[in-house]
């Protein structure tokens, strides 16, 4: 059974092949010549960065050195998609602290949950997107590695503007 | 002063081959970062410009990139052809730059040499029996790939191939009608204002046969399978067609191939309709080499370096339109292609070469002598036919949606 094709006729301006190329050739040759480029030369010249850009995390640190979380496990459990991988442990003083704590950035999505759910402040992301690694397990970063990151953290909500309106 | 002989000959010969050769192949790497860049500026792009200024020596990058990357042999492949695909996908394009002329005659000690490797007394069919030819690498490729999208890509390209070669052969005919020899040299000649010796038209084809430019250069990019007419490679459906399957060297090869099919077409079209090697407006380049080896005007060193420099601005410029077409239009559905090759491009150059032969009858019934004003008649009828031919692509005929058509 043949189709029923609606057939639209369209005035011959628009439909004409020829016109619409040459039009098409003015443009490009327009761009050809404008000097103008949009392209950004990245590694030379950078993104200015939101503060509130979800990066590379980075553990806070106590004046010694010492991270600043208490492994009170609460950024595992609400990790979306399991990223964190925590073995909490406890030192004479009765003080808690992580014995093993890992973020897995390849896995993580960046939704920023565990600096917003972390009581002491010791978790953040960072204002950070430059990670490239040549391993996978490269891209693991262990207490240490975490502690270490120097780039700013990221502010989960606009101080000017907390209600975000 | 006659041309080289014996053993001068053999040798002026081989450095004329060498020497060819290797601009040839250094245009060829020219033609792909320019190529680049105008793609990015079409685009609002920079285009490559890290390796090297300007991004020159991106392509020695990716030459040595290319080199040292693995070579995938496809289990399926038919091997000796899949190898050999490669090459005769280059071969047609460098060969055919034999019968092209560059430049005036260069004297020398040993008598003069012509700025063409072989000044066959054939060129014209030359170029069109080398140029069928091209057909065979992407054939043999997809075939032998193994591969469902390649045969695919192969079995277009081959329609496709066949379908315009008949219309750029017919292109040329007017040509050969206002020429009357087939030999490259003497249609230059023919495009300059000799004063001595048999009259000509002092004037570039591209005025009394630019429809016939028209014809020449839209089969030309059918043939050099770019776009518009990029069919056989056509990544959204075939995943790039014919060479899907070739990696590294050989895919490169495929490049260089349609890079210097770009470039023999571009030297084509400034032989047969810009005037060739020829400088405008100076009438010191008027040299010409007859069949039988005497030559007309005063060939000097510095002409032949002048003329060679003419003809490569010229080339490059036809170049640079061929990518500045490449980036603008968009692909043709397949119908479209065979349409445009078969419903019209055939018959419009049929009747193109009917038109011109008659208004050429009429000129010389009329006792107009071959010179300046028998080309403005052509170009007056030109002037028509294009108009005429406008107003018939204008209506939509040609090229439409497939809705119409059921
Ligand atoms: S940002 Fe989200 S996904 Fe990433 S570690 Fe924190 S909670 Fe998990
Ligand atoms: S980083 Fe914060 S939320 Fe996560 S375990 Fe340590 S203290 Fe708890």
């Amino acid at each position: 059974m043949p189709g029923e094709v609606k057939v639209v006729s369209r005035p011959k301006g628009e439909a004409s092949y020829a016109r619409a190329a040459a039009k098409g050739m003015r443009i490009t040759l327009k761009h050809l010549l404008n000097p103008a480029k949009k392209t950004q030369q990245y590694p030379d010249e950078k993104w200015e960065l939101s503060p509130r850009v979800r990066g590379t995390h980075r553990m806070a640190v106590h004046e010694d050195g010492r991270a600043k979380c208490v492994g009170c496990g609460l950024c595992p459990t609400v990790c979306p998609v399991n990223c964190i991988k925590l073995v909490p442990a406890e030192d004479e003083n009765g003080e808690r602290y992580a014995a093993i704590y890992e973020i897995d950035e390849f896995r993580c999505i960046f939704c920023g949950y565990c600096q917003e759910v972390c009581p002491v402040e010791a978790i953040h992301l960072g204002v950070h997107y430059e990670n490239a690694e040549y391993s996978r397990e490269r891209w693991v970063y262990d207490l240490e590695r975490l502690c270490e990151q120097e780039h700013d953290v990221t502010a989960l909500w606009d101080p000017s503007d907390p209600a975000s309106q | 002063m006659g041309p080289v002989t014996g053993g001068a000959f053999v040798v002026a010969t081989i450095i004329k081959v060498a020497v060819f050769f290797t601009v040839m192949m250094l245009s060829v790497m020219l033609a792909t970062i320019v190529e680049r860049k105008i793609a990015g500026f079409i685009q609002d792009r920079s285009g490559p410009n890290r390796v090297g200024p300007w991004g020159a020596l991106q392509v020695i990058a990716d030459g040595i990139k290319n080199i040292i990357k693995e070579e995938t042999m496809p289990a399926q492949a038919i091997r000796q052809f899949f190898v050999l695909a490669p090459v005769l996908a280059i071969l047609p394009a460098t060969i055919l730059f034999a019968v092209i002329p560059f430049g005036s005659p260069l004297p020398t000690q040993w008598g003069f040499v012509e700025m063409i490797v072989a000044d066959a007394s054939i060129g014209f069919l030359y170029i069109l029996a080398i140029g069928s030819i091209g057909v065979y690498g992407i054939a043999m490729a997809g075939w032998s790939s193994g591969s469902k999208y390649s045969l695919l890509g192969g079995l277009r390209g081959s329609a496709q191939m066949i379908s315009y070669e008949v219309a750029l052969a017919l292109s040329l005919v007017p040509l050969i009608l206002l020429v009357g020899d087939v030999r490259a040299p003497e249609i230059v000649s023919m495009q300059q204002g000799f004063t001595a010796g048999a009259p000509t038209y002092s004037m570039w084809f591209v005025f009394p046969l630019f429809l016939g430019l028209f014809f020449f250069f839209v089969s030309g990019l059918a043939e050099t399978n770019r776009l518009p007419f990029d069919l056989p490679e056509a990544e959204a459906e075939l995943v790039t067609g014919y060479h899907t399957e070739y990696s590294a060297m050989k895919f490169s090869m495929f490049m260089i191939g349609e890079f210097a099919h770009v470039i023999t077409v571009a030297a084509l079209v400034t032989v047969f309709f810009l005037g060739g090697w020829d400088i405008p407006f100076w009438a010191g380049d008027n040299i010409r080499v007859l069949s039988d080896g005497t030559v007309i005007g005063e060939p000097t060193g510095w002409k032949t370096i002048l003329t060679l420099g003419s003809f490569s601005i010229k080339t490059s410029l036809v170049v640079v339109v061929f990518m500045w077409i490449r980036w603008t239009l968009p692909r043709f559905r397949y119908d479209q292609l065979m349409d445009l090759g078969w419903k019209f491009m055939l018959e419009a150059v049929t009747v193109y070469i009917l038109v011109i032969a008659f208004v050429i009858l009429g000129i010389e019934a009329v006792g107009i002598p071959v010179g300046i004003w028998y080309a403005l008649i052509l170009f007056v009828v030109n002037l028509l036919l294009a108009l005429m031919l406008f107003f018939m692509i204008d209506r939509g005929a040609i090229i439409r949606g497939a809705a119409r058509k059921i």
